[in-house]
């Protein structure tokens, strides 16, 4: 019965970090994208400002990663951190 | 007798510099050597991604304060720091002296080009010395984990303490335009918004704390991932070798010296800057304006010639 619910626990735990990190890059990835898109195009309508356009788009990259970051740490946390709680709570409500 | 003097004050002046040096390169070394002796035997296979290890335990009234890697590795970070700017500040002269000035003359330079650039002209004069601190350290911190210690940016508790460091300096700034005028921000524009305004208060110093850590964070998930696998590979090919040349695993050597590029250096001075200029946007954004902070001291004025 516990081995069971540990089991269910563990598994839920691997399947929530894959989902959490494989809807979460959906939303980086095409910000980051559109941001390069269109900062090539500033580059070549104006050679002049690269230097200008590459660093506002590393910066302006760099926050829109954000979400996609909160989500690696949450895929982190379920996969390192929550089964060991979890798995404790449980054993503390059935007391075991 | 002159010329005698002239070489004491040299001899002087070669110590000092010899004092420096040692403040640099010997907290690098203590780090690395408390890493020698302080570490755990990893246990056998599998892969253990661990936060940073904990050195003594100090009891405090609520909960024990814990002495971490990571806030050894941040003092002996400041104390490079510290010594760094000394070397490079010392023996200044007016007309330009030896590479050191320059490259100091440099620095102070290019961060008050970026103040100058980001910031309202009322924050020019005085927060220089700051935002440098926040890009020193953050930079130097990431740049530990080349030489295979622990970095203290991987720690989400240094970081936040910064983050709590900036909201501090956001909401004195916002105080300037008085305590009334600052409650008041919270109900615009109209005042069911007041939660949603309490939230974006404090979301803030958070994103800006897991902006840093999670990126720091993936880099050493994925190294540590990496080379795990690379070892497994190894073992799997070049098992087969007599001996204890069968357990080398020659996959390890080279490959994670490239991610290591990306994620240290590049991710690491990119964050690192990145935060900087959060921070100088979010202080600058703070700023309630000159023509407020005027009309305030205009009111208090007329304020004080009424009671006289």
């Amino acid at each position: 019965m516990e081995a069971i619910a540990i089991a269910i626990i563990l598994g839920c735990c691997a399947l929530g970090a894959g989902i959490c990190m494989g809807i979460g890059a959906v939303g980086p990835g095409i910000g980051e994208g559109h941001a390069v898109a269109n900062a090539c195009e500033a580059i070549g309508r104006q050679p002049e400002a690269k230097g200008s356009v590459t660093s506002t788009m590393i910066m302006g990259c760099a926050i829109s990663e954000t979400t996609g970051i909160y989500a690696l740490v949450i895929a982190i946390l379920l996969i390192f951190v929550a089964p060991i709680t979890m798995v404790n709570t449980l054993k503390n409500t059935l007391g075991l | 007798m002159s010329e005698r003097k002239t070489q004491e004050r040299d001899m002087h002046f070669r110590l000092v510099d010899m004092g420096y040096l040692a403040m640099i390169i010997l907290p690098l070394l203590a780090a690395i050597l408390l890493q020698i002796f302080t570490e755990l035997p990893t246990g056998g296979e599998g892969l253990s991604i661990t936060g940073a290890r904990v050195f003594a335990e100090i009891p405090m009234p609520l909960m024990p304060l814990l002495i971490t890697e990571a806030m050894v590795n941040s003092w002996l970070i400041i104390i490079t720091i510290v010594g760094v700017c000394l070397y490079l500040t010392h023996g200044l002269t007016v007309k330009g002296g030896g590479i050191r000035q320059i490259a100091a003359e440099w620095v102070v330079t290019k961060v008050d080009g970026i103040i100058r650039d980001n910031m309202e002209p009322v924050f020019h004069a005085g927060y220089a010395p700051f935002i440098m601190t926040i890009l020193a350290i953050s930079a130097c911190s990431s740049l530990m984990s080349l030489v295979g210690l622990f970095p203290p940016t991987a720690d989400v508790n240094i970081i936040a303490g910064w983050s709590i460091l900036v909201f501090a300096l956001i909401t004195k700034n916002k105080l300037k335009a008085g305590i009334g005028s600052y409650a008041k921000g919270f109900l615009e524009p109209i005042p069911v918004m007041l939660p949603m305004n309490i939230l974006s208060e404090v979301a803030t110093p958070v994103s800006m704390t897991f902006r840093h850590f999670g990126n720091v964070l993936s880099g050493t998930v994925i190294a540590a991932l990496v080379a795990w696998a690379l070892a497994g590979l190894s073992n799997l090919v070049l098992g087969w070798l007599p001996g204890f040349l069968g357990d080398i695993p020659f996959l390890q050597v080279g490959i994670p010296a490239i991610l290591s590029v990306y994620f240290d250096i590049f991710s690491g001075c990119i964050q690192a800057y990145i935060f900087a200029m959060l921070t100088m946007l979010n202080i600058s954004g703070a700023y309630p304006g000159d023509d407020v902070l005027a009309e305030r001291a205009a009111r208090k004025q007329r304020k004080a010639k009424l009671a006289q």
